[in-house]
């Protein structure tokens, strides 16, 4: 029996606030006991059922086989496919993103992450209007005023509150929940709103309506505003505008809630150019709640490498972008794509059905520590050690502000960066014979 | 590697167009050498180029990319045997900023501005930028832990957490944006002069340069303090500009080199009251540079086109998005800094950017001494730095500056001086101001030379230096300089005639300080109560890690008893 290591300050790898004072016992190469985490960390930390070998599909049934069998398949159906779908991206570290892209370009194919069904209009708003943004701990410091919109902390980023946002303390919030005004829009009661000084429940669809109120109200044009918008009494939103134009600094944080409701991307835009006008008043920033631990990671290293932080399509050679067209549910519901690789999510819960369907009818290789619905169709199955907790890497947190992720335990399988690595090395020999046997 | 038969011109040597052979082996510049020749008979033949002062990684060039998919677009090269894809323009992605540098002949690149907190994400970004070399200033100006040492005078304390924070950083040198007013935007506010308080810190800009330039001469730092003004960019801001000079005009500086870099000068070389009679005061930032010895610039010259601006100083940006009914990021960081990116066009029939262009090439012909003055567009919000060839033209050549100013808005004439300027550059003043001074006022010793021991960084033009008329021809001069007939970088071909040929990983430099222990033991105390009250993230996970400086070169420095130790 060995003594205990406890592993003090490492991050949790499991949603956008990427807290780091998580304190991990480890006996006999498993890990015990985890402190600070939230359930949701805990759970990912502590661990589940996992995949135990990499597996083929043979006359409709998965059959184990061995890592390099299972490369090697990969690399096939990558390297026979015109249009390859290379998918998810958003539970892995940066290092495996890097080898991704490399992969992506190498056979010519599409990189498109999460933020495809999450974040990814927020990132069309903010190319219209830019993103007047801070740290989260420039928030814990400073804010006085915070408002939720669409998003529910509470229950999707359980220890948000109290380290960076409405319960927090900085110097110059000492008195934590007490000295913030805290709003929640959304159009039902959650968890988070009873935490809110101010709730406003406006009727779904309405988000963009709503804003532009606030935004006329701001803007000292209240006479054109109705007297009630979105579901909302003028006079509360009048009320609301006072506040936000009060704040000595004041923070949105906004969820899928308003992305994916009625107006999507428009809805980003308009709250962009909110809180870019309520900084003539007071000083504001405003910031997505990232769902996955590294859905933000993936954007940055795309970004740096192609330019493009999502939806980036190298069939052409150069980089090329355009969502809608080259976003990975756009093209599934087109059957624009022969093949996918899927990795580090989980396609075919989160996409809708048409999507999964055409996921259903062309080969698919995924890359997963965990069972799930897309295990179910895939063709390729390749097992892969936890970032975060079995392998050390780097994570982008959702304000941005990049991480070292450690590695807690030992894991007998590949990193997702190793699995990326034999597939490319296989797509090498593979072109390789190919070539030899032309000549 | 013999390189036959160049014109050299090598002015830290003192080599002024002389023909002679070079030689490389090991990477390294030597007496002799054997091995593959390159026939560069008759060819301009300098040191690899050198930025000092160049945004090319972090988070506020990644918000550039991230806010301008039109950018990234305009640049779009496919992906090569050799080469990843490029893409962008004034914001490229990390392989087009190694292959255009190194096409242009630049080997060496230094990002301008990175906070410690997001340093990790800085060097991410480094390492992933081929061929050149790097390194990336850290940011100081407007950090609690160095206000609050200046506000109780306790230098040594203030030393220790320079190093600290270096060290933390992985950074090079100490860089200051707009003291004081990044502090004050956190509450949306800015100073309006260096002798303004910054609210809750009870010290002014002015207290917070003089002691990061003392706390910078104290640890004998390879480079100054590397000074981003207050109020930049706003018409009559060459007063501050001036007065901020003089602070720091008689501290003595450790090593052999000044005690102040300018960034960007010509944004802060603005006269008049506002836009409306915007004026170069050049000449008097001139003739101040020309009277005293403690301070260098850069030009930061303003090229007409495209231009992503982006810069630590948070309220500026916020002006600019105003002014110009932009997108606009802001991004403030915790403790530190706070940034703003804002894309910009500038107009040459629009007065205020013509006579912003004049005032970048009337400072670098103004100022007599070219040591004093580096070549830079403050890439890339002057302009991007694939654009240096106009940039070295404009000030090689009168009869082209002519024909620029005859499209210009017809005020420039009477705006600034630079009609009225005679004085042509010659290759010795270029090589200096792309090559020498930039490796001497960053304090590389290997960089921007050719003596024996110095980096085999070579650049070798298709010019002939004794035939070209550099006045008249102009257009080739621009062309050969765009791409060079080699670039060879730690004795290597990278780029022959513009196209890339090899791609090998550059390193990184960062400076390691020493400091007594009893200080940084002091520090400690703040920096753990920081940490465990107003940091977001704890102390354990905020240095850059060894891994992401995979090619690090470390610059040793500090006191100096204690370096020896160390």
């Amino acid at each position: 029996m060995s003594e205990a290591i406890m592993i003090r300050d490492a991050v949790c790898s499991f949603c956008g606030c990427l807290c780091d004072d998580i304190n991990v016992e480890v006996e006999d190469g498993k890990i015990q006991r985890v402190r600070h985490a939230c359930r949701l960390g805990s759970s990912k930390i502590m661990g589940h059922a996992r995949i135990q070998s990499p597996m083929i599909r043979k006359n409709g049934v998965l059959v184990a086989a061995s890592f390099q069998e299972a490369y090697d398949k990969a690399a096939e159906i990558l390297l026979a496919a015109a249009k390859p779908l290379l998918y998810g991206w958003a539970s892995t570290s940066c290092e495996a993103a890097k080898k991704g892209i490399l992969l992506a370009e190498e056979v010519g194919g599409v990189l498109d992450s999460t933020a495809t069904v999450c974040h990814g209009p927020s990132v069309i708003g903010i190319e219209e209007k830019g993103l007047p943004g801070a740290t989260l701990g420039q928030v814990k410091n400073r804010a006085d005023t915070i408002v939720f919109w669409g998003c529910n902390p509470a229950e999707a980023h359980p220890r948000h509150s109290l380290r960076y946002s409405s319960n927090s303390c900085g110097k110059f919030t000492p008195e934590g929940r007490e000295g913030r005004k805290i709003i929640v829009v959304d159009v039902r009661e959650t968890k988070t709103s009873k935490n809110a000084d101010k709730f406003i429940r406006i009727c779904p669809g309405s988000d963009y309506e709503v804003i532009s109120a606030l935004r006329m109200l701001i803007a000292g044009k209240g006479e054109s505003v109705p007297d009630e918008v979105g579901g909302v009494l003028k006079a509360d939103l009048a009320d609301i505008a006072a506040t936000l134009k009060a704040a000595k600094f004041g923070a949105v944080f906004f969820g899928l809630g308003i992305t994916h409701s009625r107006g999507r991307y428009k809805n980003i835009d308009n709250a962009l150019s909110l809180v870019a006008e309520l900084n003539s008043h007071s000083k504001f920033v405003i910031m997505p709640m990232r769902g996955h631990y590294n859905v933000g990671g993936i954007g940055q290293v795309l970004a740096w490498s192609s330019g493009y932080p999502m939806s980036v399509d190298f069939t052409r050679g150069g980089p090329y972008f355009n969502p809608g067209e080259t976003s990975a549910c756009d093209l599934l519901a087109r059957r624009d794509v022969d093949a996918a690789l899927i990795i580090a999510a989980d396609a075919v819960s989160n996409f809708p059905r048409a999507t999964a369907k055409a996921l259903a009818g062309i080969p698919v290789i995924q890359i997963d520590p965990y069972e799930n619905p897309t295990t179910l169709l895939s063709d390729v199955v390749i097992p892969s050690a936890i970032a975060g907790v079995e392998v050390e890497g780097t994570a982008y947190r959702m304000d941005g502000l990049a991480l070292r992720l450690r590695k807690m335990v030992d894991c007998s399988l590949p990193s997702d960066e190793d699995i990326l690595m034999g597939i490319l090395e296989s797509v090498h020999k593979q072109r390789q014979m190919t070539a030899n046997e032309g000549a | 590697m013999i390189i036959k038969g160049g014109i050299v011109y090598d002015p830290a040597n003192g080599i002024y167009g002389d023909e002679m052979d070079l030689f490389i082996d090991k990477g390294r510049m030597v007496e002799a050498a054997k091995g593959e020749e390159i026939d560069a008979r008759g060819l301009l033949v300098m040191p690899g180029g050198v930025d000092a002062h160049s945004h090319i990684a972090g988070k506020k060039v990644n918000t550039g990319r991230i806010m301008r998919p039109d950018d990234a677009r305009i640049g779009t090269e496919p992906r090569t045997a050799v080469c990843r894809p490029s893409t962008g323009y004034t914001v490229p992605n990390c392989y087009a900023m190694g292959y255009r540098y190194a096409r242009m002949g630049y080997t060496t690149a230094f990002e301008a501005a990175t906070p410690i907190l997001e340093a990790r994400h800085t060097h991410e970004e480094l390492e992933e930028i081929p061929i050149i070399d790097k390194g990336a200033l850290t940011l100081f100006g407007n950090n609690w832990q160095v206000m609050e040492c200046v506000r109780d005078k306790d230098l040594t304390k203030l030393a220790a957490y320079v190093a600290w924070g270096l060290r933390a950083a992985k950074g090079y040198g100490v860089k200051i944006v707009n003291p004081g007013g990044g502090e004050a935007w956190g509450f949306g506010g800015n100073v309006k002069s260096q002798n303004d308080i910054v609210p809750n810190f009870d010290v002014t800009p002015a207290e917070i340069i003089v002691g990061l330039a003392k706390a910078n001469e104290m640890l004998n730092l390879p480079h100054s303090i590397h000074l981003h003004f207050n109020n930049l960019g706003k018409p009559g801001n060459y007063t501050t500009a001036i007065e901020t000079l003089d602070l720091l005009k008689d501290l003595k500086p450790s090593r052999m080199r000044q005690v102040v870099h300018v960034a960007h000068m010509q944004f802060s070389a603005y006269g008049g009251t506002s836009w409306r009679d915007f004026e170069s005061k050049a000449p008097a930032i001139a003739d101040y540079f020309n009277c005293h010895n403690h301070a260098t610039m850069d030009m930061g010259q303003l090229l007409f086109g495209s231009a992503t601006t982006m810069t630590a100083d948070a309220p500026l940006e916020y002006g600019n998005a105003r002014l110009t009914h932009n997108k606009w990021s802001n991004h403030d960081i915790e403790l530190e800094e706070s940034s703003g990116v804002v894309p910009m066009v500038y107009n040459r029939k629009m007065l205020v950017n013509a006579v912003q262009w004049a005032i970048g090439l009337e400072l670098a012909l103004l100022v007599k001494d070219p040591w004093k003055v580096l070549m830079t567009t403050d890439h890339p919000n002057g302009s991007p730095f694939v654009n240096y060839p106009e940039v070295i033209t404009l000030l090689m050549s009168k009869p082209k500056r002519d024909l620029e100013m005859a499209t210009l808005h017809e005020q420039v004439p009477k705006r600034t001086t630079l009609a009225g300027m005679e004085r042509e550059m010659d290759w010795t003043d270029i090589a200096i101001m792309t090559r020498a001074a930039p490796a001497r006022v960053l304090g590389l010793e290997d960089k921007g030379h050719l003596g024996p021991g110095a980096d085999g960084d070579v650049s070798i033009y298709d010019l002939r230096p004794e035939e070209v008329d550099t006045s008249l021809d102009h257009v080739l001069v621009k062309k050969a300089l765009a791409n060079a007939k080699y670039t060879i970088k730690g004795g290597v071909v990278v780029s022959k005639e513009g196209q890339i040929l090899a791609t090998p990983p550059g390193r990184t430099f960062w400076v390691d300080a020493a400091v007594p222990q009893a200080d940084t033991d002091r520090l400690m105390v703040d920096l753990e109560e920081k940490f465990a009250k107003y940091y977001s993230i704890q102390i354990a996970n905020y240095a850059v890690q060894d891994a992401y400086l995979p090619h690090a070169q470390i610059i040793r420095a500090g006191l100096p008893v204690l370096s020896e130790v160390a």
